[in-house]
């Protein structure tokens, strides 16, 4: 029997990248809020630069809760899945955003209207026959007020592009217009960034600063980047990575109507007859607790806000939680971020003390900023080459196959060569397809006895082509900037747990095909809201995060401008 | 230190992270006196040192997990794989076998028995070819066996794969690499061998600039009072030694 919690307003299951965004909205329009959370609050003394903790031992992401239910995943319904690898998601206050690389992109316009643009400028016989992409129910102009709001709340620092329709020098061209600047100028640059800026000048590219949620200077009470390295799988030491740990939620906490829950495992959403959400239950030790509220906010990673739906069955959801349509965990994807270009330069980089999130950009390559008539996919990549570089990733760097791979010879090598190599970040267009979706393993189970959840996902044939294309643009890139030697990595096959996860509870009008309405709410059950990218129905070609803070804080604030309609 | 004014005028207080302007400014200070003690020896660090005979490691340091004669094989074997016959250090003057007995206590246990199974057929596979065991075979004998091994081309003792390789080959590289608090890259001979200039709490653009010319830090992460768990009092900074 579970122990019963005082009712509350709204509960928020996870305090990470996106439900410690929504918190702030909320108690700020005077609602109360409690937030429950798997894991615990850590600190900038828990975040030191070992690279052996946070890269070798998958620390701190190596927490019980998200350890014991890593997905099982194979490509399609001909292979048994199998687990493996990591979670990609992390428990914490503040969750995945501790320990993310911080880019914090808007999506571009395209990305909102894939399907319509591509019909108009192509036919709509160039959208691949078995991708179940929609257009979002709203344009990238409904987004951009809360993109300004989280920029400015978190602190993201950047060039902008493109302010109120005037283009802007040192931004990106393509980006839609935003209403003002940055909060704060791009992070700095380093001398291998600058050498790459100036070859894509050289090729007629347009290169820019990518954004950050990490300070380029002061802002509020924390202090700029120190640059010293260690932010890929590391969270910061002096709180300049604007997590939501050290910025939204410290801010909510302020009104005493936030609640922080650590250590608060949910098991289940509890609906009842009339089929809406009652509470949550949630284990604590060894004690189940339930915790009632007029209005639950699902705030948890991709992966695992599909399963808890799919545990939450009851009477009125058989299937699941919101799945009387058969929607939960369909439109799957994601990104494909892989099949890097690596690089070797005849001279040293100095890339020892860079950040992953500290590099230059070409998004000329990306979404439909190019003609595609005489191509066979649509979208693009956008391409990053950014510093960043640890000894031990340093020594295991790839020996272009000049050299074996131990002894004398390869000693000498990495002796030479461990500053002169660079691999680049390819983020491409990812869409979701018939036959790639979540579900619940049969068989693979968690320490609690709930299955896992099993992905069944491939890359299709646009995705590999874009690969393919954009590592033509990227090898260009790099030889143009003096490279020697080019390593161009396989193009991709499964679509395995990443952190850049989409899908499962996709937004849209409509109900037939989607989990949320456009504003994030279940079409099933009124007084749920679900955040994160698994609303998101396309991936853009840049990481998902702030897109998905956005519309967490835009859900939060429609939940409390419509509170009577939606909890009452 | 810093020369980001902004950075160092940032420091008031960053609330709710536990870091104080005072613990920044020690961390910092600590980095540059670092600098100044290290500066003597830095030439040693990142040039070649003329050949010195490899410094064997102390008899009394015990080893957690491996036996003697594994702790013997896989030294040999972590020789081959990063030696030092160049005359600069490699795997063994880094004290890779140290990592990885520490590890497989810990958060390497499940590669184990691993090591038992196929240290054992290493010292098997060299009785049979040299009658003695692996540690103490010529080097190109004990380097015939590992090309044969990164081939899986040894049938009959077929633990001697290129899994088996790998997983040596890996755990060696992130014991000469690592931050010394894990027990391997003694001395930072490992990131001398990059050309790395070590962890340190802020780096400048003039400090990136350097590259690896910047005289190297010389400091685990461990010995930076910001990241100590236990609070640590001034008489503690540039105290802290590489254990446990």
């Amino acid at each position: 029997m579970a122990t019963e919690m005082p009712r509350t307003d709204v509960v928020v299951i996870g305090l990470g990248a996106v439900g410690g965004v929504a918190v702030l909205p909320l108690v700020t329009a005077g609602l109360n809020v409690v937030g429950l959370e798997a894991g615990g609050w850590m600190s900038t003394r828990d975040f030191a630069p070992d690279e052996i903790r946070n890269n070798i031992r998958d620390w701190p992401q190596a927490v019980p809760k998200a350890k014991s239910e890593i997905p099982t995943t194979r490509a399609n319904i001909n292979f048994e899945a199998v687990q493996g690898g990591g979670h990609p998601m992390m428990n914490g206050v503040g969750g995945t955003s501790l320990h993310y690389w911080a880019q914090s992109w808007r999506l571009n316009p395209w990305d909102f209207k894939t399907v319509g643009e591509t019909t108009r400028r192509y036919g709509a016989h160039r959208i691949p026959v078995d991708s179940t992409v929609e257009d979002w129910p709203f344009g990238y102009e409904e987004l951009e007020p809360f993109y300004d709001r989280v920029e400015y709340a978190l602190g993201v620092s950047g060039n902008a592009g493109n302010i109120q329709g005037r283009l802007q020098q040192g931004g990106n061209p393509f980006e839609g217009p935003r209403t003002r600047a940055y909060p704060m100028p791009g992070l700095r640059s380093s001398p291998f960034t600058d050498m790459m800026g100036e070859a894509a000048r050289g090729l007629g590219w347009q290169p820019f600063q990518g954004p950050a949620a990490i300070n380029s200077e002061v802002y509020g009470d924390r202090p700029g980047c120190f640059y010293h390295g260690f932010c890929d799988r590391g969270g910061c030491h002096v709180a300049a990575k604007s997590s939501t740990a050290v910025t939204t939620i410290p801010e909510a906490l302020k009104s005493g109507r936030l609640q922080v829950r650590t250590h608060a495992r949910v098991l289940r959403i509890v609906a009842n007859a009339e089929g809406r959400v009652t509470g949550v239950e949630y284990l604590t030790g060894n004690q189940v607790m339930f915790q009632p509220a007029d209005a639950v906010l699902l705030a948890s990673h991709t992966y695992e806000n599909s399963r808890l739906l799919l545990l939450s069955r009851s009477r009125e959801f058989p299937a699941g939680l919101a799945n009387n349509s058969g929607q939960v965990g369909q439109h799957y994807l994601s990104h494909h971020q892989g099949a890097p270009v690596i690089a070797l330069f005849p001279r040293n980089l100095n890339n020892w003390y860079g950040l992953p999130a500290q590099g230059v950009a070409i998004d000329e390559w990306a979404d439909d900023n190019f003609d595609h008539s005489d191509l066979d996919f649509i979208g693009g990549g956008n391409l990053w080459a950014h510093t960043d570089r640890k000894p031990i990733s340093a020594a295991k760097m790839s020996t272009f196959d000049l050299v074996p791979n131990w002894g004398a010879q390869w000693k000498a090598f990495i002796r030479e060569n461990a500053d002169r190599t660079n691999t680049s970040y390819i983020q491409k267009t990812t869409l979701p397809y018939r036959g790639n979706y979540l579900d619940l393993d049969p068989l693979v189970k968690d320490k609690l006895g709930f299955p896992v959840i099993r992905i069944t996902a491939e890359f299709r044939d646009n995705e590999k082509r874009i690969a393919a294309f954009t590592q033509d643009k990227m090898e260009q890139w790099y030889r143009a900037a003096g490279a020697v030697q080019i390593i161009r990595t396989p193009l991709g096959t499964g679509m395995g747990t990443s952190t850049h996860a989409y899908g499962g509870t996709r937004m849209g009008d409509n109900p037939a095909t989607n989990v949320t309405d456009r504003f994030g709410f279940a079409h099933e059950v009124k007084n749920l809201g679900i955040l994160g990218a698994s609303v998101m129905g396309t991936s853009g070609a840049r990481n998902p995060t702030l897109t998905a803070q956005a519309l967490a804080w835009r859900t939060a604030e429609h939940l409390a401008a419509n509170w009577n309609s939606i909890a009452g | 230190m810093n020369k980001n004014n902004k950075n160092d005028s940032s420091a008031a207080d960053i609330s709710g992270a536990g870091l104080s302007r005072r613990s920044l400014l020690k961390g910092a200070g600590l980095t540059g006196a670092a600098l100044i003690a290290a500066g003597s020896t830095s030439a040693v660090a990142q040039a070649p040192a003329p050949a010195a005979p490899a410094a064997r490691i102390p008899l009394a340091e015990a080893f957690e997990t491996l036996t003697a004669a594994e702790s013997a094989a896989l030294d040999a074997f972590a020789s081959r794989l990063i030696p030092s016959d160049d005359g600069t250090p490699g795997a063994h003057e880094a004290r890779a076998v140290h990592f990885i007995d520490r590890g497989l206590t810990g958060a390497m246990a499940p590669s184990r028995e691993l090591y038992a199974v196929g240290l054992a057929g290493l010292d098997d596979c060299a009785r049979q070819r040299g009658g003695v065991p692996f540690a103490q075979l010529p080097a190109a004998e004990q380097d015939a066996i590992i090309d044969a091994m990164t081939r899986s081309a040894i049938p009959e003792f077929p633990m001697l794969n290129a899994g088996f390789f790998n997983t040596v080959r890996t755990h060696t590289i992130e014991g000469t690499f690592s931050d010394p608090y894990y027990g391997g890259n003694r001395d930072f001979v490992g990131w001398a061998l990059l050309g790395y200039p070590g962890v340190r709490i802020a780096s400048s653009l003039e400090d990136v600039q350097q590259g690896s010319a910047l005289a190297p830090s010389r400091q685990s992460a461990y010995d930076m009072p910001t990241y100590t768990k236990d609070p640590v009092g001034p008489e503690a900074v540039g105290g802290a030694s590489h254990g446990h």
